[in-house]
């Protein structure tokens, strides 16, 4: 595109999208501490998580403040305009992004039990890679401006969502079989449903990113996989 | 400059985010294949567009592109010079106001003017009221006194002005002096107004008060506003036409123009990446 009269204007709009790139990175790095804690039950790790997510609030407010102060300044119209809402949605969803990965964090400090499962712990992790390229993608996907590309990953989170499904139910059967294991399956539920969460905030931002290029919101219904809402326990 | 060079597509514009139902709209005024020359330089090329009834048309583009040209060509200011002449068609009401026939005072009437420095007549602010109703009514009076009154009420400057009618127009400030001339466009009723960047000259606050009075008049009267203020044109109009070199680039309503332009040119030029 070609530049604005007022260069000062084009800086602005560039230091707004490294700023939300950068808080795209220290999401990753923050879902992917979260899940090594768990996997390894590393404790001081979990709780640098925690702790390093107040980076990720610095740089939400930050965004926000330079986003008001843009608009302010330039009155954007149009592209500009939806660039610089766009910046202001996404720095929300990376926001939340880094709550939930904090929220895992300080669910591995509280997990003392004997209750390993390995199996339970590679679904964890395998959805959390899902959910981690999801994320890759809809950054890349905000970076060049590239509609299609997130499109293609507001269509790829039902897989996520088959994940948690299963996830659900072997907790679910854990939990039948002995009252002793509901502590760690109730964190590990709630680690699962973060990852999931995750997951639905990657297709919010493929929603932004989609709107920022084309001017257009998304209407279709997305396809949904979560069922989890609608399961019982079955007692025989 | 590579976005002069993108094809031009006006023919049919969309209606996506529409604040109004368009089939529900009357055109108050409909240009058809419009050409405007100066001598020979051809300053208008093909402008087809309608101005709805009771709505707000704002003209923006960048200095040349034919948005002043055109609303002067809607009360034939243009016929007051030589070697001016226009081409096609632009019905009021249905009738060519193009045509030789058509009667200019009585166009201008139906068609008041408001321009870019406050005009106001060097007499007093009564006077500057009802010497335009004299011209075309013969009233008693008081009718003209509450002529006089109702106009610069609705020009929302009674309360500024009603205890100093005998003072001269000229002693107002700008934005008064600006009011000044919309009422007394207004006290000759007419069904258009035409605004050729009225708020240029004046300050914020006034300006705001002149926003605030189109926003008012649009009840009553079909209005055009030529602009260089995007912002203004946003906050006051209901459907946008961006010109460019004498051409019509995109006619759409304001909510679109501004947040998903259609043509890479009027995106350009609203968000200040022309030239």
């Amino acid at each position: 595109m070609t530049d604005h009269t007022a260069k000062a204007f084009d800086a602005d709009l560039q230091d707004l999208g490294r700023m939300v790139a950068e808080m795209g990175g220290l999401a990753e790095r923050q879902i992917c501490d979260s899940i090594d804690a768990l996997a390894k039950r590393d404790v001081t790790l979990a709780q640098r998580t925690v702790a390093q997510d107040s980076q990720i609030d610095a740089l939400q407010r930050e965004i926000e403040e330079r986003a008001i102060l843009t608009i302010a300044r330039r009155q954007p119209m149009a592209v500009d305009l939806r660039e610089i809402v766009a910046s202001l949605r996404i720095a929300n969803d990376l926001e939340r992004i880094g709550d939930l990965a904090k929220n895992i964090g300080k669910r591995v400090v509280a997990l003392d039990a004997e209750f390993q499962s390995q199996k339970l712990i590679r679904g964890l992790e395998h959805m959390a890679d899902l959910v981690l390229n999801q994320i890759k993608d809809v950054l890349d996907s905000y970076a060049r401006r590239d509609a299609n590309k997130a499109l293609e990953v507001w269509r790829g989170d039902e897989e996520i969502d088959a994940v948690n499904n299963s996830l659900f139910r072997e907790l679910l059967t854990y939990m039948l079989e002995d009252p002793r294991n509901i502590t760690v399956c109730i964190h590990l539920l709630f680690c699962a449903k973060n990852i999931e969460r995750m997951g639905d905030h990657a297709t919010n931002i493929a929603e932004t990113v989609h709107y920022m290029v084309e001017g257009r919101v998304l209407a279709d219904e997305r396809p949904k996989g979560d069922t989890t809402s609608y399961a019982v326990a079955a007692h025989n | 400059m590579s976005i002069a060079q993108a094809t031009p597509q006006v023919a049919a514009p969309t209606v996506v985010n529409a604040a109004v139902d368009r089939s529900k709209l009357t055109e108050k005024i409909s240009i058809r294949n419009l050409d405007f020359y100066y001598g020979d330089a051809k300053a208008l090329k093909g402008i087809t567009l309608p101005l709805y009834g009771g709505l707000v048309t704002a003209f923006i583009g960048p200095s040349g592109c034919g948005k002043s040209t055109l609303l002067r060509i809607l009360n034939r200011m243009y016929d007051l010079y030589p070697n001016q002449r226009a081409e096609g068609e632009v019905l009021f009401d249905g009738e060519n106001l193009l045509s030789p026939k058509q009667d200019l005072n009585h166009l201008r009437a139906r068609v008041g003017m408001v321009f870019q420095k406050p005009t106001p007549f060097p007499m007093t602010i009564f006077e500057n009221i009802a010497f335009g109703i004299r011209l075309y009514e013969r009233l008693s009076k008081s009718e003209i006194n509450d002529r006089v009154e109702s106009a610069l009420r609705r020009a929302a400057l009674w309360d500024e002005v009603k205890d100093k009618l005998m003072a001269n127009g000229l002693s107002l400030s700008g934005g008064q002096q600006q009011r000044l001339c919309i009422a007394r466009t207004v006290a000759v009723r007419p069904e258009v107004i035409l605004f050729d960047e009225p708020c240029s000259a004046l300050d914020p606050i006034s300006t705001a008060k002149i926003e605030e009075l189109i926003d008012e008049l649009k009840e009553d009267y079909t209005i055009a506003i030529v602009t260089h203020n995007m912002q203004q044109a946003a906050r006051v109009s209901d459907y946008t036409a961006f010109m460019y070199l004498g051409e019509l680039v995109e006619f759409d309503p304001t909510s679109k123009i501004f947040t998903t332009p259609n043509d890479p040119r009027t995106q350009d030029y609203i968000t200040g990446r022309f030239g």
